[in-house]
């Protein structure tokens, strides 16, 4: 596939990292030119899909978690997050709005957020393998105001 | 993360600022508790406009509060979200659970 642009970096599983990689990813869309409400949605999932790696793909320890983020035929942004951890048994059980294995701390709504603020969704995972969550956001460009 | 409480007369008033993410939610929600027991208003209202983010385990936090408020009887909701938690918010549904206000005037999606 034909892209324009992209960058890559991994980081282990600490809470701390969370707004970085919402952060990098934010930055590296800006180049579409996002309104701010696609830049608010393409923030909240990957927050979203770094927070499970976190807390479901290593639960007590720490592991790794690749982030990348390319620009294809130009306006289509696709972001792809990375765990190396636990996996999941059924997928599309854990697709479903608000199934949780988290208890009180979660709600159960990562996978529904991320559905409903990107355009496609892609989950692919083994148990004991890991998980790899594909997200893609198409930013139509707009004529410039001026 | 910081939160800003203010009590008079049986209300309390808490406001939120920053982001609130998995590594903030557990730390405030702790937070929002203690003064929460401590001062055993009748209602809370919880300003969300200097809130810049927020996502899912937000919305952890929102019911956790409501199941304490709930076991307190104290009356609890969420004023002026700003854009992007209030995206998130109306993506859970939580709206149903927990009463959201727009004092600005805005209107609620
Ligand atoms: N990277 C992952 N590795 C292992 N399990 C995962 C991963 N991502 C999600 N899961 C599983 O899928 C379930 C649903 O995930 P989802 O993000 O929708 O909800 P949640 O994380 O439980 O709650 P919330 O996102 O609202 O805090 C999780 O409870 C967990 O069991
Ligand atoms: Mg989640």
């Amino acid at each position: 596939m034909k892209y324009e642009n992209y960058i890559k970096m991994e980081f282990p599983s600490k809470t701390a990292n969370e707004s970085m990689a919402r952060s990098v990813a934010g930055v590296f869309a800006a180049q579409l030119d996002p309104t701010m409400e696609e830049l608010g949605d393409i923030k909240t999932a990957v927050s979203e899909a770094v927070t499970n790696c976190i807390v479901h793909a290593y639960p007590d320890c720490l592991g790794r978690i690749l982030l990348r983020c390319r620009i294809l035929d130009k306006n289509r942004l696709e972001i792809v997050v990375r765990d190396w951890g636990r996996g999941i048994e059924d997928v599309e059980k854990a697709r479903s709005p608000l199934y949780t294995t988290g208890g009180e701390e979660r709600s159960g709504m990562g996978f529904t957020i991320m559905e409903s603020f990107m355009d496609k969704l892609t989950v692919r995972s083994r148990p004991g393998e890991g998980t790899t969550v594909v997200m893609v956001r198409v930013i139509p460009q707009r004529t410039k105001k001026s | 993360m910081k939160l800003e409480k203010k009590y008079s007369d049986g209300h309390l008033a808490l406001s939120l600022e920053g982001e609130l993410d998995q590594h903030t939610a557990q730390g405030l929600f702790r937070e929002m508790e203690s003064v929460m027991d401590r001062y055993l208003p009748r209602s809370c209202a919880v300003d969300l406009s200097r809130l810049s983010f927020m996502d899912s385990s937000g919305i952890a936090v929102v019911l956790r509060l409501r199941k304490k408020a709930g076991e307190n009887g104290i009356k609890i909701w969420l004023e002026d979200p700003s854009p992007q938690p209030m995206r998130v918010l109306a993506a859970s549904g939580i709206g149903r659970l927990v009463k959201i206000e727009n004092r600005k005037g805005s209107v609620n999606r």
